[in-house]
């Protein structure tokens, strides 16, 4: 294994933005900042529990949308997937969060943060199903 | 403050965040996946500075009891560790992997990335809908 070049402080930066954003949702709106569940619940509304999540949609693209406009970051490189691809990965990760009721935010930073076993087991599991896949695709499939 | 602000407020924060840590480069978090080649550990910094601001904004919540202006914290409640639970997050990490696209930071590109983000949002939500509609179903 090799490490590749990468920074510390936009890293920490970046991610204590997100946890900022999760206490600030906490602490406002009460509830959970997971990106999964928040969609998920805009997809299957019930009354006066819809209009709250399509604003953190919203701003969810307003703030890459800033930050990329604003010349903080660059746009990532574009990586031109298969269309195949891309469309099995968008139905595993569809079907898989509305199963295990989270995704990275939900379960690896919200959950993780306030302790829940549930989370730490999920985000166990998803990391090492991510990293075998990675690894599928890259040593055998390159 | 308005629920609808706070909601607004804090996403455009985790926006900021998720483009500043580099998280919506799919690569770069392919490249922590990757453990055996060029390992990129960004993504590890990116958890530790989430989880410590997290962890003591929550603690200071659940010490304070209701958010700010008296608003009711809605912790969640799910405590079963089961099949579901695992199989699901099992499914998610694949395709993850596979793509290296979340929701958070897919969904946060949809207006500056390319047609890649468009077409992996588009199956995703469909396919949500449908374990959703299908869950709940069953669950009646």
């Amino acid at each position: 294994m090799t490490i590749a070049e990468f920074s510390t402080a936009p890293a920490l930066l970046g991610g204590a933005l997100i946890g900022l954003a999760a206490v600030m949702l906490m602490a406002i709106s009460g509830r959970v900042a997971g990106v999964s569940g928040i969609v998920g619940g805009a997809l299957t509304p019930r009354a006066g529990d819809f209009g709250w999540r399509i604003v953190f949609v919203l701003g969810l693209i307003a703030g890459v949308a800033v930050a990329v406009g604003l010349g903080v970051v660059s746009i990532p490189a574009a990586q031109n997937q298969p269309l195949a691809r891309l469309i099995a990965a968008g139905v595993l990760v569809g079907v898989g969060t509305a199963l295990g009721a989270g995704c990275t935010s939900g379960h690896g930073v919200c959950g993780i943060a306030r302790g829940s076993p549930r989370s730490i087991v999920a985000t166990m599991v998803f990391m090492v199903t991510g990293g075998l896949v990675v690894f599928a695709l890259r040593h055998y499939f390159a | 403050m308005n629920r609808l602000l706070g909601s607004f407020l804090s996403a455009f924060v985790f926006g900021l965040g998720l483009a500043i840590s580099g998280m919506i480069d799919p690569a770069k978090v392919q490249g922590f996946l990757d453990i055996s080649g060029r390992w990129d550990p960004s993504m590890a910094f990116v958890m530790a500075g989430a989880l410590v601001v997290t962890a003591l904004g929550y603690a200071w919540l659940r010490k304070r009891g209701e958010g700010l202006g008296g608003r009711r914290l809605q912790w969640p409640t799910q405590r079963t560790i089961d099949l579901r639970l695992v199989a699901g997050s099992a499914l998610f990490g694949a395709g993850w992997g596979l793509s290296g696209y979340c929701p958070g930071p897919v969904i946060g590109s949809l207006a500056s990335a390319g047609i890649d983000a468009m077409v992996f949002v588009a199956a995703m939500i469909l396919a949500m809908f449908a374990t959703l509609k299908l869950v709940n179903k069953s669950a009646n």
